[in-house]
């Protein structure tokens, strides 16, 4: 009896997470496969398409402009978060005193939610009276239309996005900083290296894990941009801030396209899934 | 020049600090002024009122929403510490066919976007009518991979001893867990309920997917609706007190916090 018990306990153990899986997991990926070749409004009875929904996407300019914004997004979103969490941390990193206040204050717009930043930036980036425009019209500048220019409204919104996360770069950035040894620093001193090439000699190779997983973190964190678009703008104007999830959003609970903002949703995964491999491909070195 | 070395850094330092405090303090500050102030409003308004906050709460049922933020990010927190805690510690501490499986299934999952699953989830929760209940906001995130994981790691690293002494005293496997290992890895539970509950709190796609009907709406939410759906008839004073209310409850258990929370975040980059 109890060498039986013993023998179930583990797999009583796990299957909270197994019945999670099938669930909410295996089932829904495969499920996901099947409406891909279906066009279903949810209430009616699913009717087969065969490839109609791929030809579709194919040919959806919509959603290759969503896509061409995400990675416009994620173009300026990542180098941006990258040079100024570093440098950030490199400051933070010297010895000088309120590093804690410092470090908190940077952090503070991680922990709060992303509808909270998007409504008060929405205020700072108003183009009559918004703080921004104030302070370059004070500074004798013109006013930016930050979010109805549709050059810049996903420019404004990257770096909305960089200010919210900024926090977090740093402390990993700052972690990973700490990690390289002090005898290396001590070595470049001798042969008379300045503080420049010390950064770019030594820190930055040697802290290639941190980089590795921030790009990797803001990549994916990048390609679920949706809340901002959604409160901002609603992906306008002209569509320049609509994001790959905020269109997968709109076919599916806007319109009701089910079996089509499915076929979306697997082939912006693998397009994640792609990006993600090729950056580690690029980016990842052993030391 | 050391000195002006100094001087510049903590220049740069201090603009940095500013660049991220202010925007909170001028939220503050808006949510608690006139309406005409706001849009001249650079440090503080003229008076400071509570009539964006009155009509906020005339508006929508806010209190409703904060209730079902605080119920809904409890209840996942600490049935998901619970589930995560034992699917962790089997997979570290006892033998079984199809251990090495299951973790492998962990990692490869938790490398799927969630955006393959997004449509199939919800056509599940309408097709089980967990659309507009408690259900639906809760169910789908009692098991968190990474909690998983984390649990796992913190397991392993305790000395068998411990496990030993208390089967001899004849404890079951729940009670060397609850009550033997977890007094042991509190960092670890801190981490994972930090990260359950900011996660959870802040979670707002899929509220905005599963849930229509306002009482069971969830604060950010209710929030973002009540922003976007011209409720606000555009007053900025609301909008912002709205986004204030949103934001306390996490600014005040971060500033009590503050370290836990540093170190939780921290750890998310930490997975291998």
């Amino acid at each position: 009896m109890s060498n039986t018990r013993k023998k179930i306990m583990p797999y009583v153990m796990v299957s909270p997470y197994l019945v999670h899986l099938l669930a909410f997991t295996t089932f829904p990926v495969i499920f996901s496969l099947i409406l891909t070749f279906h066009k279903w409004n949810i209430i009616g009875p699913m009717e087969w398409v065969e490839f109609g929904n791929w030809k579709r996407l194919f040919y959806d300019r919509l959603f290759w402009i969503s896509i061409f914004n995400t990675f416009k997004f994620l173009s300026i979103h990542i180098p941006l978060q990258i040079i100024i969490a570093l440098a950030l941390a490199e400051f933070l990193n010297q010895n000088i005193r309120l590093k804690g206040f410092f470090r908190a204050a940077f952090f503070m717009p991680v922990v709060v939610s992303g509808v909270v930043v998007t409504i008060l930036w929405q205020q700072l980036f108003s183009f009559e009276n918004g703080v921004l425009n104030r302070l370059l019209v004070s500074l004798g500048f013109g006013k930016v239309g930050w979010l109805i220019d549709p050059d810049i409204a996903m420019v404004s919104i990257a770096v909305m996005a960089t200010w919210k996360n900024l926090g977090l770069y740093v402390i990993l950035f700052l972690v990973g900083l700490q990690t390289v040894p002090k005898q290396y620093y001590e070595a470049a001193d001798l042969d008379g290296a300045s503080h420049w090439q010390k950064f770019i000699k030594i820190t930055v190779p040697m802290i290639n894990p941190t980089m590795f997983m921030v790009v990797i973190l803001s990549t994916i964190g990048g390609f679920s941009l949706f809340i901002e678009p959604y409160i901002m703008t609603g992906g306008g104007p002209l569509n320049s801030t609509l994001s790959a999830v905020l269109y997968i959003y709109k076919q599916a609970f806007q319109y009701y396209h089910m079996g089509y903002s499915a076929t979306l949703g697997v082939f912006f995964a693998f397009l994640i899934v792609l990006v993600v491999i090729v950056q580690k491909r690029y980016i990842e070195k052993d030391i | 020049m050391r000195v002006l070395k100094k001087i510049l850094l903590y220049t740069l330092l201090s603009g940095a600090a500013i660049t991220f405090i202010y925007p909170f303090f001028w939220m503050i500050m808006a949510s608690l002024s006139p309406e005409a102030d706001i849009s001249s409003l650079v440090l503080f308004p003229s008076k400071l009122t509570l009539s964006n906050y009155s009509t906020m709460v005339s508006k929508i049922p806010i209190g409703r929403a904060l209730f079902n933020s605080l119920f809904v990010s409890s209840v996942n927190t600490g049935l998901s510490l619970i589930f995560s805690s034992m699917v962790g510690y089997a997979l570290s501490r006892m033998e079984f066919k199809g251990r090495n499986l299951i973790f492998m299934i962990i990692i490869f999952t938790m490398t799927l976007p969630f955006q393959i699953t997004l449509i199939p989830n919800y056509i599940i929760m309408v097709k089980l009518h967990w659309v507009d209940t408690y259900l639906s906001l809760t169910i789908p995130f009692l098991i968190n991979t990474f909690a998983i994981l984390m649990f796992r790691q913190a397991f392993k690293s305790l000395p068998q001893a411990l496990i030993d002494a208390a089967r001899i005293d004849g404890c079951g496997e729940l009670r060397i867990i609850f009550f033997i290992l977890w007094p042991n890895i509190k960092p670890t539970i801190i981490t994972v309920g930090i990260l359950a509950f900011m996660g959870s709190w802040n979670e707002v796609l899929w509220p905005l997917i599963v849930i229509r009907e306002e009482q069971f709406m969830t604060l950010p939410q209710l929030v973002t609706l009540f922003v976007v759906g011209g409720r606000a008839e555009s007053q900025l004073g609301v909008k912002l007190a709205s986004a204030v209310f949103l934001a306390a409850p996490i600014i005040i258990a971060y500033l009590f916090f503050q370290k836990h929370f540093i170190q939780s975040m921290a750890s998310t980059g930490l997975k291998d």
